[in-house]
Parts: C-alpha cells; sequence; structure tokens
C-alpha cells in the first residue's frame, strides 16, 4: 500500500521470542513465586491492613535482581532490557504477586533514567545527579520508587496539572529545596514506595523527587477494585521536594516511564491470560456434569479454543513492544498501542471466561478467578484503555479521525 | 546480557555461500539469454529452487528463511521467477506432502514440473457427503492388477479445470473403521473417465468444480505412502493447507486486507464517520497483531521449535478478512452496493483487488476453505489444550455399517 506507514516495507524483523536468559529468569521466578505467591497467600493479605507483600518485593528486587533490570552495571543494576523486564513480568502477572513491580522497576526507573541521562539545564547537572542516586539506590532494592500520576495516565498525555509549586520556606533556595502543593488520586504502587517522583506544573514544568517521610506529603490507602495493587491518594501540602528534571526533559522522563509502563503493563497482562486459561483447561478436564468432563462440550470447547487463539496474538504483540523499547526502534509507539490494547483485551476476557467457565466456585471468594478478574479490568484501565491506546493509532498509523 | 552464540554467525556464512551459489549460476545461465522455462529447470536442478526442498530435488536442505537471500540474488539479476499464484495448491499443499510421504522415485517425477509450474496440481478431498468429516469419504479405489480403478465423485476442487495432477484420498477398505481404510494417489487428471464440470460460487465465477471420476485407471506406482495409511499423509497434507492459508511468508505493515481498509480511508475523508473510525482502529490493529504473530511463528518455525500457534493463524486471517472486507463495503456507502461483474467466469485464482463486495463475498469462503473454523477449533481444543474429545459414535464401527 502507498503510505507513509508501510515505507518501512518488510523491515528486518525483531526477535519475537524468548532468549535462554528471559527463560531462565522465568524459570526462578515461578519457582520462587509458587513458594512465595500461592493463591490463599495472596487471598489473605487482601484483608490485611498490608496489601503490599513487601518482604516478598524485596527478595524479588534484591536476591532475584528485579529492580535492577533496567539500570545499567556502573550504576549497580543488570544493564538488562526491556526484554527481560517483560517476561519477569509476565510471571508476577500469573502469579498475582502483590508488588510494586511494574510502578517501581518499570515507571520510576524508566522515568529515572531518562532524567539522568537528559537533565540539561545550563550549568545544572545537579538534577542528574540526584537520578543517578536514585538510580543506585533502585538497583540494590534499598528504595522503592513511583512515579506520581493517576492511574490512567498514558505515553504522549499532556504534562500533568494537578500539582503546582507553592511558596518557598526560608533556606529552601540555598538546600535546593522546592515546595509541591497539590492532589493526586488513584496512584499505583506508590503504598510501598519510599519515594515519589512527582510531575509538578510551572514554568517550566518539572520533575520532582519528594521522600515519603516528607512533611506534608500524605497517602490515603483506597479501597481498590484490585486488591493485589492497591491505589492511593496523594495529596502534597508544601512538601519539600528536589528537582530532577525540567521542561522538556522533565516531559520525556515521564514519557519514558509511562511508555515502559504500558509495555510491562501489557506483559503482565499476558502471563495473567495464559494463566486463567490454564486453570480453566485444567478444570474443564476435571469437573464432570452429564456423566461427562465439561471440557468436552463444544461450547465450552470453543470458547477456549477462541481464548487461546487470542492469547497468542497478544504474545506476539507483547514481544514485540519489548523488542522495540529494547532496541530504541522508531516503531515503538505504534508497538505500545498494539501491545497495550491487545494484551488487556486478551487478560479481561480470559478473566471473564475463567469466572463463567468455573461456574459458582468461580464466583466465590474463596476461589481466586476474583483476584484475576480484578487485577485484570483494573489494569486494562491502568495506563489508557484498549481504546484510548488504539485511538492513538489514528496519529501513528495515518488513520485520521472523521473531521 | 543477551549471548546468542555464534548461531548469527553461521546463517551469514551460509548466507553468503548462498549467494555465491547464485552468482554462479546466473553467470551460467544469463536470465537475458535462456529462456524462461529453461532457465526455471535449470534452477530447480542446481538446488536453487526452494532452498528447503531436500538436495537433489530443487533445494539445498536449508531452512526456509535461507530463501529471500537466494530471490534477492536473482531479483537484481532480473531472473524470471514461477508464479506462485498458478500453483497455490502444488506448491502449498502437494510439495510438501510429496517431500514428506512420497518416493525418491515419486519426487523426481513430481517435483520438477511441479515447482516450475509445467504441471498444476489440485485437491481431491472434498465429496457430497463428506467435507468437515473427510475420513468418511465414499470414492472408491480398487486393486486391479498392477492399477487401482477408481470410482466416486468429488466436490468444490479449487484449479481442478487447470490441473495436470490431483492429490487424491479414495477408499481402498469399507470393512474397517473410516479412518484405517483410506489410501493417497497422485490422480492423472487427463486419465479416461476423469471428467470436471464448473461449479459456480456466490461470487459470480467458478473457483471450484465437480470432478467425475468413472473407473479411472490409477497406476500403483503413484500411490503415496502405505496402502491404508492415506489419513496419516492426508494430514500432512492439510496441515501445510492452513498454514499456507494463514500466511507463511514475511508480509509487510498493511499489506493484506487492512492495507484495502486504510487506503479506502484515507482516500475518502468525506466518508469518514466516528462508528467507522473506532471499527477501523480496531481492526487495523487487530491484522498487525495477526502479521507479528505470523512472523513470530515463522521465527518460532527457524528456530526448530515448531509451536501449535499455525492454528490460530487461519482462524484470526478468516475472521480479519470478513471483518475487514465487512467494514469495506459499509464504508463505501452506496458503492458498496454495486458490483463489477456477475458473469460466469473460470479465474484461476481469486483477484482480491477486484474490490470490496468482491472481497466481502469471497472472504466468506476463508471460513470454510481448509476446514471449517468449527473444525479448526475442535483441533485447537483437543490438539493443543488436550481438552477431551466429545464422545463419538463413528470411531470403532467399519466404515460400510456407519449410519448415513
Ligand atoms: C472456496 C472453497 C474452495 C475449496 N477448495 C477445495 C479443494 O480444492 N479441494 C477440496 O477437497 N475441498 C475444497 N473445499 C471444500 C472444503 O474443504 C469443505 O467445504 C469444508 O471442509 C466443509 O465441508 P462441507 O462443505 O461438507 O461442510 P459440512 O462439513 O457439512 O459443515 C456444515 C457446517 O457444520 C459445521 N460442522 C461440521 N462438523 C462439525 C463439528 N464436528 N463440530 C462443529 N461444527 C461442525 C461446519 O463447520 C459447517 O459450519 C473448498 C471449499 C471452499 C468454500
Amino acid at each position: 500500500m502507498s503510505n507513509a506507514v508501510s515505507a518501512s516495507k518488510v523491515r528486518p524483523a525483531l526477535d519475537l521470542l524468548y532468549s535462554d536468559t528471559e527463560q531462565a529468569l522465568a524459570g526462578a521466578l515461578d519457582d520462587l513465586l509458587a513458594q512465595r505467591c500461592a493463591p490463599a497467600a495472596v487471598l489473605a493479605r487482601t484483608e490485611q491492613p498490608e496489601a503490599y507483600d513487601v518482604a516478598l518485593w524485596k527478595a524479588l528486587a534484591a536476591e532475584i535482581g528485579l529492580a535492577g533490570l533496567l539500570i545499567p552495571e556502573e550504576l549497580g543494576g543488570a544493564g538488562a532490557s526491556c526484554r527481560e523486564l517483560a517476561a519477569a513480568a509476565e510471571r508476577l502477572g500469573a502469579h498475582l504477586a502483590p508488588v510494586p513491580y511494574v510502578g517501581s522497576a518499570g515507571v520510576a526507573t524508566a522515568t529515572a533514567l531518562t532524567a539522568a541521562k537528559t537533565a540539561t539545564r545550563p550549568g545544572g547537572g545537579q538534577e542528574a545527579g540526584i537520578a543517578a542516586d536514585l538510580l543506585r539506590r533502585l538497583a540494590d532494592g534499598t528504595v522503592t520508587a513511583a512515579v506520581a500520576v493517576t492511574a490512567s495516565a498514558m505515553p504522549a498525555d499532556t504534562f500533568p496539572a494537578a500539582v503546582q509549586l507553592s511558596g518557598p520556606q526560608p533556606g529552601d533556595a540555598a538546600a535546593g529545596i522546592f515546595r509541591l502543593r497539590g492532589r493526586i488520586d488513584s496512584v499505583p504502587d506508590a503504598l510501598p514506595a519510599d519515594v515519589l517522583l512527582v510531575p509538578a506544573e510551572g514554568v517550566p514544568n518539572g520533575l520532582y523527587l519528594v521522600e515519603a517521610t516528607a512533611p506534608g506529603l500524605h497517602r490515603v490507602p483506597v479501597t481498590s477494585l484490585d486488591m493485589t495493587r492497591q491505589l492511593c491518594d496523594v495529596s502534597l501540602d508544601g512538601a519539600p521536594a528536589r528537582q530532577i528534571a525540567v521542561g522538556a526533559s522533565a516531559a520525556a522522563a515521564l514519557d519514558a516511564g509511562l511508555v515502559t509502563g504500558a509495555v510491562v503493563l501489557a506483559a503482565e497482562q499476558l502471563g495473567l491470560a495464559q494463566r486463567c486459561l490454564d486453570m480453566t483447561v485444567a478444570y474443564g478436564k476435571e469437573r464432570r456434569q452429564f456423566a461427562r468432563q465439561v471440557g468436552s462440550f463444544q461450547a465450552v470447547k470453543h470458547r477456549l479454543a477462541d481464548l487461546w487463539a487470542t492469547i497468542t496474538q497478544a504474545r506476539a504483540a507483547s514481544r514485540y513492544a519489548a523488542a522495540c523499547l529494547a532496541s530504541d526502534d522508531p516503531d515503538t509507539a505504534v508497538a505500545v498501542a498494539l501491545a497495550k490494547s491487545a494484551c488487556s483485551d486478551a487478560a479481561v476476557t480470559a478473566a471473564q471466561e475463567c469466572v463463567q467457565l468455573h461456574g459458582g466456585i468461580g464466583f466465590t471468594w474463596e476461589h481466586p478467578a476474583h483476584l484475576y478478574l480484578k487485577r485484570a479490568k483494573a489494569s486494562s484501565v491502568t495506563f489508557g484503555t484498549p481504546g484510548a491506546h488504539r485511538a492513538a493509532l489514528a496519529g501513528l498509523a495515518n488513520l485520521p479521525a472523521p473531521a | 546480557m543477551l549471548d546468542e552464540e555464534n548461531a548469527p554467525a553461521k546463517v551469514l556464512a551460509q548466507e553468503t555461500e548462498l549467494r555465491e551459489r547464485v552468482l554462479a549460476f546466473l553467470a551460467d545461465h544469463p536470465p537475458a539469454q535462456t529462456p524462461r522455462d529453461d532457465f526455471l529447470a535449470a534452477r530447480f536442478d542446481a538446488g536453487l529452487g526452494y532452498v528447503h526442498y531436500p538436495v537433489g530435488h530443487g533445494g539445498l536442505g536449508l531452512p526456509r528463511n535461507a530463501q529471500p537471500a537466494l530471490e534477492e540474488e536473482l531479483a537484481k539479476a532480473g531472473a524470471p521467477d514461477i508464479d506462485v499464484r498458478l500453483n497455490v495448491i502444488g506448491l502449498g499443499m502437494a510439495a510438501p506432502t510429496i517431500i514428506a510421504c512420497a518416493s525418491e522415485e515419486q519426487k523426481s517425477r513430481w517435483l520438477r514440473p511441479l515447482w516450475t509450474g509445467a504441471e498444476v496440481w489440485c485437491q481431491l478431498f472434498s465429496e457430497p457427503g463428506a467435507g468437515s468429516d473427510l475420513a468418511s469419504l465414499a470414492t472408491r479405489a480398487v486393486r486391479d492388477g498392477d492399477d487401482w480403478v477408481v470410482t466416486g465423485q468429488k466436490v468444490w476442487t479449487s484449479l481442478a479445470h487447470h490441473a495436470k495432477r490431483g492429490l487424491l484420498l479414495a477408499r481402498t477398505d469399507p470393512d474397517v473403521p473410516k479412518h484405517a481404510g483410506l489410501t493417497y494417489f497422485a490422480l492423472d487428471m487427463h486419465a479416461p473417465g476423469v471428467e470436471v464440470r464448473p461449479l459456480r460460487q456466490l461470487t459470480g465465477e467458478a473457483e471450484f468444480n465437480e470432478v467425475f471420476l468413472s473407473q479411472v485407471r490409477v497406476p500403483d506406482a503413484d500411490r503415496i505412502g502405505a496402502v491404508g495409511d492415506g489419513w496419516k499423509v492426508a494430514n500432512a497434507t492439510l496441515m501445510n493447507e492452513r498454514v499456507a492459508i494463514g500466511s507463511s511468508r514475511a508480509v509487510a505493515r498493511e499489506e493484506g486486507a487492512a492495507g484495502f481498509a486504510a487506503a479506502a480511508w484515507r482516500q475518502h475523508p468525506e466518508r469518514r464517520t466516528q462508528d467507522l473510525h473506532q471499527r477501523l482502529l480496531k481492526l487495523w490493529a487487530q491484522a498487525e497483531v495477526s502479521r507479528l504473530a505470523a512472523e513470530r511463528l515463522r521465527q518460532q518455525l527457524a528456530a526448530g521449535q515448531p509451536g501449535p500457534e499455525g492454528s490460530a493463524s487461519k482462524l484470526i486471517f478468516a475472521l480479519l478478512n470478513q471483518e475487514l472486507s465487512g467494514w469495506e463495503v459499509d464504508f463505501a456507502g452506496t458503492d458498496g452496493l454495486r458490483y463489477d461483474d456477475w458473469t460466469m467466469r473460470r479465474d484461476a485464482s481469486s483477484d482480491y483487488a477486484r474490490g470490496p463486495v468482491f472481497r466481502y463475498l469471497r472472504s466468506r469462503g476463508n471460513s470454510i476453505e481448509g476446514g471449517t473454523s468449527e473444525i479448526l477449533r475442535n483441533i485447537i481444543a483437543e490438539r493443543v489444550l488436550r481438552l477431551p474429545a466429545e464422545p463419538r459414535a463413528d470411531k470403532d464401527i467399519p466404515w460400510k455399517d456407519l449410519p448415513r
């Protein structure tokens, strides 16, 4: 077809398979999560005050090295890429691990990495130093971070205006301290964070680091649809902050975080979808009605066959997005839109089918199906709904909206 | 972190060697001075037909993904190439079946004219009484000396009117259960007793035919596989058919059905509506993802890890073609109410560029030909997901005693 989009013709293909390293990482994660993250334990935690499993996260972050996957070796990380990050996310999604992986190892880390690379204030470099220092502490798992954006934020959004600079206090300027005021509702993965990265409107806009213990910072837990990734409402009332990026580099850093967030979340949803299919297939072989296994009824089989086909498609989209991001491919924006929309749709369908095809037991609190359903539905809204990502294709693929 | 051993280096060396081989071949057979048929035949004999074919039979036993390098060199030299569209069944189904199941002598006889296009092949599987339930077919083959005598009726046979040979599945033993009594042959379509009658389809023309077989003599030398092994051989054909229909070569973004829709959208701003925009974006994304899934499948095959994902390709391909062409008709407004020509013609293959209405109509067949989408879902459920089979009444009864 003659248009800008396909001018690329058949480009040399990116590797869409799983590398040996990725498979080894996934295997190690599965072993650990099978022990530490059994469905009954995940369910029990949802009724405790600590919705996040901080001990599990510390083990994953430090022992397996998940926190530092994206961080270069010279800053103490693993020097891996978004491919490994996505492969690990699939396993965490399959086990519904209640850990702030997406928010910290994904969104916040990618934001800090870009801030460290691009902070370019004349005579500056101080911001880059703060970001690099944060990355070192993220890499060894001593610190967990979150970007303070509302869950529905997505790549290419306009810079958030929910938080503004407020009047300085005596001594602030000398200490390099800024003050922030504002409120951001429904922030994912911020509850267990030690550090928040807060985008604030100003002239110019900036990205600020706020310690979780800072006076004037409040986090109120939200009773969340996704009980395994609890949201919180964040408010800042003159909270002290340090600037890590300004202007265009702040916008670039935030966007990098949201792009990575969408891709990692898509991979997590892929892992969740596959797990829901596996659980449902297993139940279809076990449960008997009318003196037959219910999985032998064609109405059931065809739905599961369709779901399987949907997941094979979503897997290709997820792998492509991770590969694009890992190699800084010019097609990344398209890849992200495809992956987030395909994987979100697959996950929601899979979780809904899982509930339905388990019958009454699938509707109980005791069975884990509802945890998957809640995670799937909530994640499909987080970092851009499938519809919002497809709408982005209008510009990216030259399919303009009606005038 | 990603150490890929030395695999890429090996592939590169292989590719360099292949390119050198092509250049040497081109020096011996300058395309400008060599007649097309002679060039193609010589190319096949040099192992430069399809490089994944076996050595001595048009190939070099290389992985499929070595082929593009070969074609690139030939294209640069302006060399003639085969027309895949004229022999889709031959290249897509007959050749893989022959390579997998036929004898050396048969490979030598059949593959060369098949590949060059001198002999078109068709597939004589379906019958009026046996479609999805292919194994219940009734066409009989009875042994008579060195020959088999074949009598029966086949239907929906695409390309039979152009074909020199047909992949024939026939019943050689009615006294055993249906899957056990079948044998596979390569039928000479020009043999006495073969009658081909066009069968008109809903698009107006006739791609397919009815084929009547009356006392046709088929030499035993044209039997593929052992007597009674027909079902096994037929499955090799069907697997390849589904892969062929679900796209087996790398394509560019918007090269398929999505390209027609996107081009129409760009050409006609005045026809755009919100509803059509939402539907288009969704279909475009799905088409692009299915292209990536096909690419991933090819990478799996090339890495020697064939997965079952191939069965998803055909299912999704049919669905998308139907949805996209349905969208096109809607987008065309009243132009979508006009058709180019209902005249009965006997085309060799479908020309999808004919227009949106043709595409809409022709794509209805995509979920029927090569195994219906319902049958594909059964196959995925039972062979991929290993869900239990439906209770069946036809497994252990001799074919002749089955209820009809
Ligand atoms: C364009 C076109 C080209 C073709 N070319 C060829 C060719 O070259 N050679 C050849 O041999 N054949 C060819 N065919 C035939 C094709 O393979 C058959 O039409 C197909 O396998 C279906 O068989 P049938 O038509 O007998 O339908 P039936 O098997 O009678 O099916 C009728 C309906 O019942 C459904 N059904 C049947 N069994 C089941 C089941 N177990 N579970 C659920 N649903 C079921 C089917 O999905 C379908 O919807 C072609 C068909 C088309 C449309």
